[in-house]
């Protein structure tokens, strides 16, 4: 990421304060369920992106296996919550042990494989993200298999749970919005994710961030000025294992369900590279950028083919060219085009535009 | 005891055996300059040297210890930097940046600072620049500085003066004059006006053999051994 670029990087740091102002208000603004789904999944996507943006964008490091520290951390919390019930204490139970795991396996993957060249640790990480969705499914009194499990979160999360209330006793209202355990799940949620992106963003403009970017551009030059390149891979590899598998934990808090499609499947996978891509790698601001903008098309690219199918009514081809349907190739459209006009994903390329101007 | 001490060293790099048999010794002080034509090994002994190829067999001793089973990142704590050729500095990083990679505790020592803005003053002025957007010369003060910027025993430099511009080699040949009064440098250089100015002592290698060893002096004034060894002509 450059560093002297004034105008650009004032431009994409003033974007992401505003993105995290609408997160920090979304519930008052935007007034219904799906809104506060999609808030909520913006903000874990934000920790998970800006994660795999220490891996691939900071230390050049391309894994596959994000996807299953997230599931470490989702299954840990889900298997403590529905074997103890629904408290704090389940909570750290699950919380620790799928730190536990997360970081075990990462030390394994990162000491046995970060020696090889790139395309094979890709290619290992591929197969025991893979041996670990084979077990998710298979280890069905535990995960519950392809169901999943359902459990419930802490009692302050309940829907029905007042946190203030109002004279006549029942919850209050704050703008209209009720001041019950789905608001204060939403702020769990919202504070956790931005905890751990300041982390990762403290990390990269710390002494240490430089070292990965240096390694990142030449492992070898880095290796010959005194840093043991195999140790900070598998030190950033843990760390964003570790930040992958509390986004997870906070996702299966926020969901009351965790399955392989939510917190294991190649899709949330090829989500993320998506996100990291189309944001910007190696940027950390890229992160919040990416994953707003695939969230919300993922989410209400339907919609808006609907409308637009609607209006164009009566026109030939273009209603059926707009089918909701389609929604898929219309995505793809979009994310060709945004590779073509940013090359080095959005943040990346307005910074250093806003560098060179 | 010499500084630096190479033993029949060998190099393969895949199936090609790059260095057959080099053995010389580099005094502590000054610059010891290492000669040869393109291809000879010059740069496969100074990345053997610092770990970064694995000689096998053969030894290298550095103060007396042998280092060339060892990590180059090791090798690099033990007081030995290596600037390498085509101005091998990150570009995606500040000036300040690439320094502050090589020093100790993150910390720049004042003096040593100070020492580096008089050799190199385009630093302090691009100090918050990338390294991308510096000159080639520039790009070479600042791999050299990076050498620097800590205390070093020994600085291996492969060929800095390439591609330079001949008003930047001058500067260059200043510096590492300053440099070599206090720090060991083993120079590899195609440039034999360049290398001549420097050089204490000398070995030419060919073909990944020592041909000769000496003292630069000597070498300098016998043509007809520059003609022979190096193909040079008066």
């Amino acid at each position: 990421m450059t560093h002297s670029s004034p105008r650009g990087a004032l431009f994409i740091k003033s974007v992401v304060l505003l993105i995290g102002a609408l997160l920090l208000f979304a519930p008052f603004l935007f007034q219904e369920t799906r809104s506060l789904e999609v808030a909520a999944r913006i903000c874990i996507f934000v920790v998970l992106v800006a994660s795999y943006d220490l891996l691939i964008g900071y230390t050049g490091i391309v894994s596959f296996a994000h996807t299953m520290f997230f599931g470490f951390g989702a299954y840990g919390a889900a298997i403590a919550l529905k074997q103890m019930g629904p408290g704090w204490d389940a909570v750290l139970v699950g919380v620790l042990a799928g730190l536990a795991v997360s970081i075990v396996v990462a030390i394994a993957i990162g000491l046995l494989s970060l020696r090889v060249k790139a395309i094979f640790f890709a290619m290992i990480t591929l197969a025991a993200a893979s041996v670990v969705l084979v077990l998710a499914s298979q280890l069905s009194d535990l995960t519950g298999g392809e169901d999943g499990i359902t459990y419930k979160a802490p009692q302050v999360f309940k829907t029905a749970n007042k946190l203030m209330v109002d004279d006549a006793g029942k919850v209050a209202r704050v703008f209209g919005v009720k001041l019950n355990g789905k608001l204060a799940a939403y702020y769990f949620v919202f504070t956790s994710c931005l905890v751990l992106f300041i982390l990762c963003l403290r990390m990269v403009a710390s002494p240490l961030g430089t070292v990965l970017k240096a390694i990142r551009e030449n492992e070898a030059r880095a290796e010959a000025i005194g840093y043991r390149v195999v140790a900070y891979r598998t030190f950033v590899f843990c760390i964003a294992a570790v930040a992958a598998s509390l986004a997870g934990s906070i996702y299966a808090i926020w969901l009351k369900y965790t399955g392989p499609d939510t917190a294991l499947s190649f899709t949330i996978m090829i989500d993320i590279l998506l996100m990291v891509v189309i944001g910007g790698m190696g940027t950390m601001y890229g992160a919040v950028i990416g994953a707003v903008l695939l969230v919300l098309a993922q989410y209400y690219l339907r919609d808006l083919m609907g409308a637009a199918s609607d209006a164009l009514h009566g026109i030939p081809l273009l209603p059926e060219l707009f089918e909701p349907d389609r929604w898929l190739l219309w995505l793809g459209i979009i994310f060709i085009l945004l590779v073509y006009f940013f090359p080095k994903g959005i943040a990346g390329t307005i910074w250093d535009k806003g560098a060179r101007s | 005891m010499s500084l630096l001490s190479l033993n029949q060293m060998k190099t393969s790099i895949g199936q090609y055996h790059v260095l057959h048999d080099v053995t010389f010794e580099v005094p502590e002080g000054g610059v010891f300059v290492l000669l040869g034509r393109n291809g000879a090994g010059k740069t496969t002994t100074l990345r053997s040297i610092m770990g970064l190829w694995k000689p096998s067999p053969g030894s290298v001793h550095f103060k007396g210890e042998e280092i060339s089973g060892l990590h180059a990142s090791d090798i690099a704590r033990k007081g030995i930097a290596f600037v390498p050729e085509n101005m091998g500095v990150f570009g995606g990083l500040t000036v300040e940046e690439n320094l502050v990679l090589a020093t100790a505790n993150g910390k720049f020592d004042a003096q040593r600072l100070k020492r580096i803005y008089q050799l190199f003053p385009a630093l302090e002025q691009f100090w918050t620049k990338q390294a991308w957007s510096l000159s080639g010369g520039q790009k070479q003060m600042l791999a050299v500085a990076r050498a620097i910027i800590e205390p070093r025993e020994l600085i291996l430099i492969d060929e800095p003066t390439k591609g330079l511009a001949p008003s930047i080699i001058d500067g260059m040949a200043e510096a590492f004059a300053e440099i070599g009064q206090s720090t060991t440098i083993l120079l590899v250089e195609q440039n034999f006006n360049f290398a001549k100015r420097l050089g204490r002592g000398m070995a030419v290698i060919d073909d990944g053999h020592i041909a000769h060893t000496g003292s630069m002096a000597d070498f300098a004034a016998d043509t007809t051994l520059q003609e022979q060894l190096l193909s040079l002509s008066s």
